[in-house]
């Protein structure tokens, strides 16, 4: 029997609904001063600070932000490395330009955010930010597709996540969605990557090969065009957007309850993180907190699904090394990890378990019993699949020293996750943000030296051991009491029981069934930690019922956009394997 | 042989009794062999199926029979009925010739291979019956590298150049592993290698080196895992395969299973005493189940279909187990060890055959 959740049958009497008044972030006037001295320090003319918002916020001028970029990277004091994000936002009819273009940077040193907004408009190009942030190639690439901003000096921009058919931008307010674009194989693009360095004395042919996008070793829909001279690459180029399910665009026409169940499509193999990824971006904006009882459950299977994103990205990697029976062995315990979601929720591979404001339903009972057994059966697991890969001197010499990409490349093309982690960089959102309260447990940020697959795939080894250390002393702590939904009838649905017995409830129903949440106006954003990296959710509101923006800042698509550079000078074979110990997954990366 | 089947031997009276010998007697033994071996070769698919469930803890195919026993006969029926699809762009008489080149040659072999005790169930007892499998198996390759090339596909061309590129690095070390053997018992002979072994000790001790040179080799010249490269499914898809489909994949794949098993058999033969259980003449040697008669005959087979058997539950085991070489590691592999170790290991036998001879003199 579940605990019953709120809904007295007394009328609410908590604050009115927040429809149209302005978000007020949590510790707004320390965000602000610290925005006032960034701005100090970069002391320019064409550099606005905008109070009131979730992160230090600047309107820079057009021309100027590259320069601005620059001097936030390398100012001693701020080195702000990490591009994190970079996304357009329209607003057609608007006076100083119908386009903004957002990014986002971090600092490893300050541990601290940083946003930029620039406006434009149709006809006024901005300029590229590629000399100082490679991580933003993809990203631009995506805003010119998306709204046709155009970026100057992109050395390659063209369309990225739709066809080269498709007329129009479809994430301009004006875009008619009803459209359809034919793409024919005749008009598909010809992809010649472009070989910088093929070596006089080669006794081969350059052969170009196409591997995907129906490839065995893609797993989905990733399209990687090599140039070959015999087995080594000496050019590569990809191509995503076979898997472009207009996450962001139909976001914009569903209310905030209706887009949880898309974010299961981001990354499927661990969607309880994008459930709760985006269920608390949502509560930020809204200034609630779900009960403590449904952030325990988060948190836990949270971090279940952590090891069952790494267990499917190590096993599919050594699978495509030729490795068959790690692949079984590692999907036994994610098979087990799957029957304790099913238990809460009925679903497993796409669970939609969170809602706003908690969890649809309660955890069964046995809940932590059966957590209990899983994290006594997993470290065997995780051993078994160590000992087969580790003491494998096959494995040894396919993945060291294969695929490997420096720190500072790593950092310039704004990795995260796992993959940074590989380079010897200890960022981890759980420390460095935590949230739900990872701050009260005691874990460690594995890291290894190198960034290559052998690295990459050690730490995700010891990252499932850190879960499990995590999981064992939240299973200590117990299940705390309570409900699993906010008590707010502007936010979560009344049971059903009072529904159909008290006239309050039934209207509070009906009204969020027909009207939704409508959180107040502003933007927020708000980052975990998924299974790839950095998975954060940048929501802008106009006060209505559907989400003006929803901005998906996904941890694949900054990892993806080095690959091509990171497997030339090595086999098809190489490349292979460092495609999969990246772990991309398309439904995140082509949204 | 006319002597343990005088009934069956009368119904060829008329014809001439080296016709009998040469001709007869063993055209029907390769048919009923071939038979067998076609059996064998199917059931093998689905114990290698089943293994490899065993080991990565999941079923294998169950459904076709009781324990899924008739899966094997299930399969070749499905390739059948299958589309035969021929590429627009493959060089269509170059692309029917491919599958049928390395599944000759596979099957061929088998006519020089002894199965038990002989002359019963020997076809042929050839005197260089081992160089003529040599010669035979090496000619499998050309199936594979004008399949890759006739099917006009990419992938599949890499896959027969890895392929070309791999089996002829590999038949070095496999001929010059068996260079040791050779040497300790003077014969190329087959029934004369196992002959030399029950008077002796199995080959396996005094050429430990070669044995193992053998077992990698020979598992490198089928293309099984870990050496799989030419069909690595990650890499290349399905290799030299890939754009073959219903019987004439069932032939690529016959083929490579045929010579699974047929190299099974030589390293039983070469290394582990063929169909004998013996150590210096003592024990289930080849006279005492000649003696047995039928019985001792049958033992003989079984002992050796047993040795064979657990070769080819090695293969599984080894593929269950290893991940894929990449190719250069593979050539390195090749030319770097193994070959300088059989070169070593030819000369240390050698020189332990001289001085044992020159102390025994």
């Amino acid at each position: 029997m579940s605990t019953p959740t709120r809904f007295s049958s007394m009328p609410y009497t908590g604050p009115a609904p927040t429809n149209r008044s302005p978000y007020i972030p949590k510790g707004v006037d320390a965000i602000d001063k610290r925005g006032e001295e960034i701005e100090a320090k970069i002391a320019a003319p064409y550099v606005t600070s905008v109070p009131g918002q979730d992160l230090p916020t600047f309107i820079v001028e057009r021309e100027k932000i590259v320069e601005v970029l620059r001097k936030l990277k390398e100012d001693t004091e701020l080195r702000f490395e990490l591009p994190v994000d970079l996304f357009g936002v329209d607003y057609p009819r608007r006076p100083e330009g119908r386009f903004d273009v957002v990014y986002q940077l971090y600092s490893f040193k300050n541990n601290e955010r940083v946003r930029l907004v620039v406006h434009t408009d149709e006809d006024k190009a901005v300029p590229s930010s590629l000399p100082v942030f490679q991580g933003f190639d993809w990203f631009e690439r995506e805003a010119w597709d998306m709204y046709g901003i155009k970026f100057d000096g992109h050395y390659n921009l063209r369309r990225i996540l739709t066809h080269e058919m498709f007329q129009g931008h479809a994430l301009r307010k004006d875009y008619d969605p009803a459209q359809r674009w034919l793409l024919t194989e005749k008009d598909v693009a010809k992809i010649v990557p472009v070989v910088e360095h093929h070596p006089e004395d080669s006794d081969f042919e350059q052969v170009t090969l196409n591997l995907g996008p129906s490839h065995p070793a893609t797993h989905g829909t990733l399209r990687i065009v090599v140039t070959l001279d015999g087995e080594r690459i000496i050019g590569a180029d990809t191509e995503i957007g076979y898997l472009h399910r207009c996450f962001e665009k139909m976001s914009e026409t569903h209310t905030y309850q209706q887009v949880i169940p898309f974010t299961d499509r981001l990354n499927y193999c661990s969607a309880i993180i994008n459930n709760v990824g985006y269920c608390m971006a949502v509560e930020k904006l809204l200034g609630i907190e779900a009960p403590p009882r449904a952030q325990y459950i988060r948190l836990v299977l949270s971090e279940f699904m952590r090891i069952a994103d790494h267990l499917v990205c190590i096993a599919t990697n050594v699978l495509d090394m030729g490795a068959l029976t790690n692949f079984w062995y590692l999907f036994q315990p994610r098979e087990e990890i799957y029957q304790l979601v099913e238990a809460c929720c009925g679903a497993r591979l796409l669970p939609t378990y969170t809602r706003v404001g908690g969890l649809s339903v309660d955890a069964p009972a046995n809940f932590l019993d059966m957590a209990k057994t899983l994290v006594k059966k997993l470290p065997k697991h995780i051993d078994d699949a160590e000992k087969l890969l580790l003491r494998n001197r096959i494995f040894l010499q396919r993945v060291e020293g294969v695929g490997a990409i420096t720190r500072e490349s790593a950092i310039n093309h704004g990795y995260t996750g796992p993959c940074l982690r590989a380079t010897g960089v200890a960022y981890d959102v759980r420390k460095a943000h935590p949230y739900m309260g990872y701050e009260t447990y005691d874990f460690d940020i594995p890291v290894a030296e190198g960034g290559d697959t052998l690295a990459r795939t050690l730490v995700r080894l010891e990252e499932m051991r850190q879960s499990l250390r995590i999981l064992r002393q939240a299973i200590d702590r117990g299940l705390p009491a309570g409900p699993v939904i906010v008590d707010d009838p502007y936010v979560a649905l009344p049971p059903k029981e009072k529904v159909y017995n008290e006239m309050e409830s039934l209207i509070y129903h009906f009204k969020l069934i027909m009207h939704g949440i409508q959180p107040p106006v502003g933007e927020t954003y708000f980052q975990v930690e998924g299974g790839n990296g950095e998975l954060g959710f940048h929501l802008v509101s106009d006060g209505s019922k559907n989400p003006y923006r929803v901005r998906v800042r996904p941890p694949c698509f900054a990892v993806y956009q080095a690959f091509r550079k990171m497997i030339v000078g090595q086999t098809i074979a190489d490349a292979i394997a460092t495609l999969g110990s990246l772990n991309i997954i398309a439904g995140e990366l082509d949204r | 042989m006319s002597a343990t089947l005088p009934v069956v031997a009368s119904l060829f009276g008329s014809i001439p009794e080296p016709m009998v010998q040469w001709v007869v007697w063993p055209t029907i033994k390769f048919v009923i062999a071939f038979a067998i071996i076609m059996g064998i070769v199917a059931f093998t698919t689905l114990v290698e199926r089943r293994v490899l469930g065993f080991m990565q803890a999941r079923l294998g195919p169950n459904r076709v029979g009781p324990q899924g026993i008739l899966q094997f006969v299930a399969d070749p029926i499905k390739l059948l009925l299958k589309e035969d699809i021929v590429p627009a762009g493959a060089q269509k008489a170059a692309y029917f010739i491919a599958p049928m080149l390395p599944i000759i040659p596979a099957f061929l072999v088998f006519c020089l291979i002894p199965f038990g005790p002989p002359p019963t169930f020997a076809i042929t007892d050839v005197n260089v019956g081992l160089l003529l499998i040599l010669a035979l198996t090496s000619t499998g390759v050309y199936g594979i590298i004008l399949g890759g090339w006739a099917s006009n596909n990419k992938f599949s061309l890499l896959g027969g150049l890895r392929s070309a590129a791999q089996m002829v690095s590999y038949e070095v070390p496999f001929g010059l592993s068996i260079v040791g053997v050779l040497m300790l018992s003077g014969s190329l002979s087959l029934v004369e290698i196992v002959h030399r072994q029950e008077l002796g000790v199995w080959n396996v001790l005094p050429q430990l080196v070669g044995c193992f040179i053998f077992l990698v080799a020979m598992t490198a010249e089928v293309n099984r895992a870990p050496f799989d490269l030419p069909e690595a499914e990650s890499e290349l898809v399905a290799g030299f395969h890939t754009e073959y489909s219903g019987m004439k994949f069932a032939f690529f794949f016959l083929a490579e299973y045929a010579s699974m098993l047929v190299n099974a058999c030589l390293i039983v033969i070469l290394f582990f005493g063929g169909w004998t259980l013996a150590i210096a003449g003592k024990g289930l040697t080849t006279e005492t189940m000649q003696t047995m008669g039928w019985l001792g005959l049958s033992l003989g087979f079984l002992i050796f279909a047993a040795k064979v058997a657990f070769f080819m539950i090695l293969y599984i085991w080894f593929r269950g187990t290893f991940p894929r070489y990449r190719f250069d590691q593979l050539m390195e592999l090749g030319w770097k060890w193994m070959i300088p170790l059989a070169l070593v290991n030819i000369v240390v036998t050698g020189i332990v055959i001289l001085l044992v001879r020159n102390g025994g003199a």
